[in-house]
């Protein structure tokens, strides 16, 4: 892009060619009216008051289509403009109908802004139709509301449906004065294509678009903003939480157009989830239970009472029978003080959190290939990758926003997708090739992949020369791993995997998208290594928009990580059996710490069965829903000794605890996440706890001192502070560097600009090794007892287990429950029908749930999504370990299933 | 609306989707006119499947259909009437010429006969207010009318 110079208004700028003349005008400051334009769209030139004056052109141009060209000369606000564009504005208000005065949009509406400018006349404002007019598609849902009278008619709701969110859920319907938005046939909008976004609210420019459970609740001249980060997926949207000053409650959540990472698109979590922060299920006070029920008692006691416990089974069965489950939901700040606590105040190395159920593998293979376990590179250089190869990652569902780079990327930079997935999920609509690999044979197809890169010569062999070793072991294993022999495994027919791995290699930059389908297995880390040579392979690593990309799925799992909230490392993936970082961190903690690394999830809970682990102090984890072979973890749970759990609900598995401490959500305090991109975002505080709640790391503090281990901070800035100074890759982090906008680590000091993509020039680990990967089965396969393969994950709507989405109102309406999907033939073979009860069985339990029956699932294979605990699939799940990331095979065990028979 | 079920064949639609190998977003209109041919009208169980088939978006399917004057949504009969019922006609007595047609057909404004022989339709202004009153059946004019008249018009049309 070439620098153009252009005079606006008598003042020479300088800008880019490309850029139309209302961007380009408004980065210089320049504001130019428009109703129609917004940054995210394709410019439509339809409301035409964005009318400008340049030079040699005979009448007025749209600034937002006109792109600027050397010397032009501009000018925006002549007197002949400036009436023209009151008369657009006055044409407009014959189809606007409604007074600002009971507006909702009041404040932030362009529409109004304007008609103050160009000084239109009172009578301008005409009183609403209301009546039948008033009935649309958005009447009796939950989260839009559309006012017919106030749309203009721009059309931006539904060219950002089409456009941003490709769903194209909305259309205008009929023509001349009665045009309106609607959708197909006037459905419903939750029975359309739409996916609950909000995108189409963030667009609008006037109030006919907006949160229906907003309305009424302060007009947006009234509501102030508190930047936070959004507490669900990895993704780490920046939200504004509007609150009203009179009633402190959250009255609509925004996002900005132009925030890095999501540039103003939300998904439905984040925009239409956020419900729960006021429940008032909330936990109030501490609890300790006595006789089997919970009794309110004050901090003190519940402080003093948990500090005596643990101190007395420290001393009686020695500091490993105790353990700690940190959490991924909670800050940086919070996770480091808890590992500090259990590390330092506790002794142990006993402390893990649920990154083991979702991305251990992904930690431990990276480290081996690479060196370092994050994803190699920034979510926004997607969008210029060649192809992009997404591997058992839903991404469209678990990372929405996501999910939209790799849209646009297809969409409008012309990027191969291919999409592996058991399942058909919607990436598919936009893929080049679709590949329904069998559950558990992901090794297979990528050998095979290989094989066929191998032999037709793709491969990067500068690359494997100077950046890798051990190609040479590599091939051996590659060599009659032919399509073949693949397709016989994965039922992918051997052309495909021809077609796949040309378009992979081909490309001139190649990104692998890959999450808990990669993950979740016994063969967890080997799948991973598979991806990691795949990569090196072709040399798609180490540079922008290729590489391996592992999509963190909680808010903060990425910190938790970082911050050593797992058994054998301290913060920043430092070895805690390292003699040299033992001492670094004892003479930083001032204490004596154990050499010896700790226990994992789920062996925790398996060394509760063998009276190991006496007391455990959970941390804002859900074990009771989210871990495998429930009926196993719930016994344990009941067993264990001694059980702290702070939360911010009574969650199913506060239920089993001894004593429950209430605490802030991310709403109610400060403290950094780290997104799946490793940047660095501040969470900001935004409303008052309820009750007594405090923030996590307070309470930890407070214990830890109780126990004798003195902890006290100011702030979570100072914990942030004292991170910086024992975390290499956080060297730099500070509250002001990251106030604006986020930094990701690798950031080693307060110089460093963090680190967009990792692996530049040189491996982490100094080069890259190629791990030989031979197939190998899942732990159960399907037999006569249990035919199905049962797969479980999520899906858009909810998360986790639901603690927080299911307090939503508008979640609740378009998801209210669970239902395990399964193939239109099976289901006809069994006579089940859609939405009828079925038992779903594997050697583990039963869940009873509706039948989705669907085309978009291979025959023998079933789903469930685990977020509910009326229909819970972790029930069924298998507990079988990955042998060196512990992690277990939620993807893939043996079922089987049948209609549930009614009592008569 | 129902857009699963009905008992409308999809073989003319497969039949007009045949002949347009790879049909997207431009194809539309010329689709939709030849289903229109097919069916009569367009039914929205059809134009669904339509979008299930080609992958063009049911929104855009919905807004174009609704777009054109031309497109019909519900059932039409073979002949369209329109009868004025605009300032001038109304002052002429137009309501008078609607309460004919309605009677000589047995059907109000909106509707279509039984027989599918007519729709009977009422615009705002048909243009020719020198004509007043007018209605239009298909392409021809009919001005200056008076009540009585009405039926023996329509019976030329069959
Ligand atoms: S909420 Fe999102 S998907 Fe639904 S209509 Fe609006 S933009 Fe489209
Ligand atoms: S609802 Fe809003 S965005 Fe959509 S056309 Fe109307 S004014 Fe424009
Ligand atoms: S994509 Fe993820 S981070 Fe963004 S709004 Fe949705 S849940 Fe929140
Ligand atoms: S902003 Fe340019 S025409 Fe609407
Ligand atoms: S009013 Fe009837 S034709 Fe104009």
């Amino acid at each position: 892009m070439s620098e153009i110079k252009v005079t606006i208004n008598g003042k020479e700028y300088t800008g880019k060619s490309g850029q139309s003349i209302l961007e380009f005008a408004g980065v210089n400051g320049i504001e130019i009216p428009n109703l129609c334009h917004d940054p995210r769209l394709i410019p439509s030139g339809s409301c035409r008051l964005c009318l400008v004056e340049v030079e040699g052109q005979k009448g007025p141009v749209c600034a937002c289509t006109f792109q600027i060209n050397p010397g032009m000369v501009v000018k925006t606000e002549t007197e002949e403009i400036r009436a023209i564009r009151k008369t657009v504005l006055e044409l407009l208000f014959y189809e606007h109908r409604g007074v600002c005065t009971t507006c909702d949009e009041n404040g932030d509406c362009k529409l109004q802004r304007y008609a103050y400018e160009y000084q239109l006349s009172d009578d301008i404002f005409q009183q609403p139709t209301g009546g039948e007019r008033s009935e649309n598609y958005t009447t009796g849902n939950k989260a839009l509301e559309y006012d017919v009278d106030k749309c203009i008619r721009c059309g931006r709701c539904i060219r950002i449906c089409e456009e941003v969110q490709a769903d194209s859920a909305l259309t205008f319907k009929s023509r001349a004065a009665s045009v309106e938005v609607t959708t197909s046939f006037d459905i419903p909008l939750n029975d359309s294509t739409c996916e609950l976004c909000g995108q189409c609210i963030s667009s609008c420019p006037t109030g006919a678009l907006y949160e229906r459970a907003a309305k009424g609740k302060g007009q947006c001249k009234d509501l102030s903003r508190t930047r936070t980060t959004c507490p669900y997926c990895g993704v780490g949207c920046q939200i504004d939480l509007n609150i009203n000053p009179k009633t402190e409650g959250i009255v609509r959540v925004t996002s900005e157009v132009g925030c890095i990472p999501n540039d103003g698109n939300l998904c439905v979590k984040g925009r239409f989830g956020l419900d729960f922060i006021d429940s008032d299920k909330r936990l109030t006070d501490p609890l300790i239970k006595r006789d089997g029920k919970f009794e309110k008692v004050t901090w003190e006691e519940a402080i003093k009472f948990v500090a005596e416990r643990l101190n007395r089974i420290r001393s009686e069965f020695g500091a490993d029978s105790i353990a700690g489950l940190s959490s991924a939901k909670c800050t940086n700040e919070d996770n480091y003080v808890f590992q500090k606590f259990i590390r330092a105040c506790i002794g142990t190395n006993n402390v893990d959190h649920c990154a083991r159920l979702c991305h251990a593998s992904t930690v431990a293979g990276l480290a081996r290939a690479f060196g370092s376990g994050a994803m190699t590179n920034s979510i926004d250089e997607l969008k210029n990758a060649g192809c992009i190869f997404v591997i058992g990652s839903n991404t469209t569902e678990a990372h929405p926003v996501i999910g939209l780079y790799v849209k646009e990327a297809v969409m409008k930079n012309g990027a191969e997708l291919v999409v592996a997935d058991p399942r058909k999920i919607d990436l598919v609509r936009f893929a080049k090739l679709y590949i329904a690999q069998k559950p558990g044979t992901d090794v297979a197809l990528i050998n095979a992949m290989m094989n066929v890169i191998i032999d037709e010569d793709l491969h990067d062999k500068a690359f494997i020369e100077e950046r890798t070793e051990d190609f040479e072991k590599l091939k051996p294993i590659l060599k009659d791993f032919t399509p073949e022999k693949a397709e016989a495994i994965t039922t992918v027919p051997a052309e495909k995997i021809r077609a796949a791995a040309r378009m992979y290699a081909k490309a001139e930059t190649a990104s692998i998208i890959y999450s808990m389908g990669i993950t979740q297995h016994t063969t967890g880390t080997e799948n991973v290594l598979s991806l990691a040579n795949l990569a090196m392979l072709t040399g798609n690593i180490g540079k922008a928009s290729a590489g391996v990309n592992p999509l963190r799925g909680q808010n903060n799992v990425q910190g938790a990580c970082d911050l050593g909230a797992l058994p054998n490392v301290y913060p920043g993936y430092q070895s805690v059996e390292d003699a040299e970082l033992q001492a670094k961190f004892e003479s930083a903690w001032g204490q004596k710490l154990s050499a010896q690394k700790g226990l994992t999830v789920i062996e925790i809970m398996h060394a509760i069965e063998e009276d190991k682990i006496k007391a455990l102090y959970i941390m804002g984890e859900n074990p009771a829903l989210s871990d495998p072979n429930l009926n196993r973890t719930r016994k344990a749970l009941e067993k264990v000794d001694f059980l702290v759990s702070q939360e911010i609900f009574l969650s199913e598995t506060a239920e089993y605890a001894d004593v429950v401490l209430p605490t802030v959500c991310f709403a109610e305090k400060d403290g950094t996440f780290t997104n799946t991109e490793r940047r660095v975002q501040r969470v900001r505080k935004a409303v008052a706890p309820p009750g007594q709640a405090r923030s996590d790391w307070e309470i930890i503090c407070e214990v830890a001192t109780k126990m004798g281990y003195p902890m006290s901070y100011e702030d979570a800035e100072e914990i942030m502070d004292e991170i910086a100074t024992v975390t290499p890759i956080y060297g730099g982090m500070s509250f002001e560097r990251i106030d604006s906008v986020g930094l990701q680590w690798p950031c080693p000091d307060k110089e460093h600009p963090g680190t967009r993509f990792l692996h530049e020039g040189t491996f982490k680990r100094g080069k890259g090794k190629f791990h030989p990967v031979e197939f190998t089965a899942a732990d159960e396969l399907p037999d006569k007892k249990y035919p199905f393969v049962l797969s479980t994950g999520r899906q858009l709507y909810q998360f986790h287990t639901g603690t927080m989405t299911r307090k939503s109102a508008v979640i609740n309406q378009v998801s209210p429950t669970g239902y395990v999907e399964i193939h239109t033939d099976d289901a006809a073979g069994l006579k089940i029908r859609d939405g009828e009860n079925v038992e779903v069985i594997t050697r583990r339990g039963k869940v009873t749930t509706p039948a989705k029956v669907t085309d978009n699932i291979e025959k023998g294979w079933l789903f469930m999504p685990f977020h509910f605990r009326e229909a819970p699939a972790n029930m069924l799940t298998n507990d079988a370990l990955d042998p060196t990331a512990k992690i277990p095979e939620y993807k893939v065990c043996a079922a089987a299933v049948s209609k549930t028979r009614q009592p008569d | 609306m129902d857009l699963k079920e009905g008992s409308l064949s999809l073989e003319p639609l497969d039949n007009i989707l045949a002949s347009i190998p790879d049909a997207g977003d431009c194809d539309l209109i010329p689709i939709l006119q030849k289903i229109q041919e097919a069916y009569g009208y367009l039914p929205p169980s059809v134009l669904a499947a339509t979008s299930d088939r080609t992958g063009i978006a049911a929104s855009r399917i919905y807004g174009v259909a609704t777009f054109y004057e031309q497109f019909y949504l519900e059932p039409h009969g073979r002949h369209t009437i329109k009868c004025c019922r605009g300032t001038a006609c109304h002052v002429k007595s137009g309501r008078d010429i609607i309460r004919a047609i309605s009677r000589a057909l047995g059907v109000q404004e909106g509707e279509t006969t039984d027989d599918m022989r007519f729709t009977f339709e009422t615009v705002a202004c048909l243009g020719t207010c020198f004509l007043a009153p007018v209605m239009m059946v298909n392409d021809d004019y009919y001005g200056h009318l008076a009540p009585n008249k009405v039926k023996d018009i329509l019976e030329r049309y069959d």
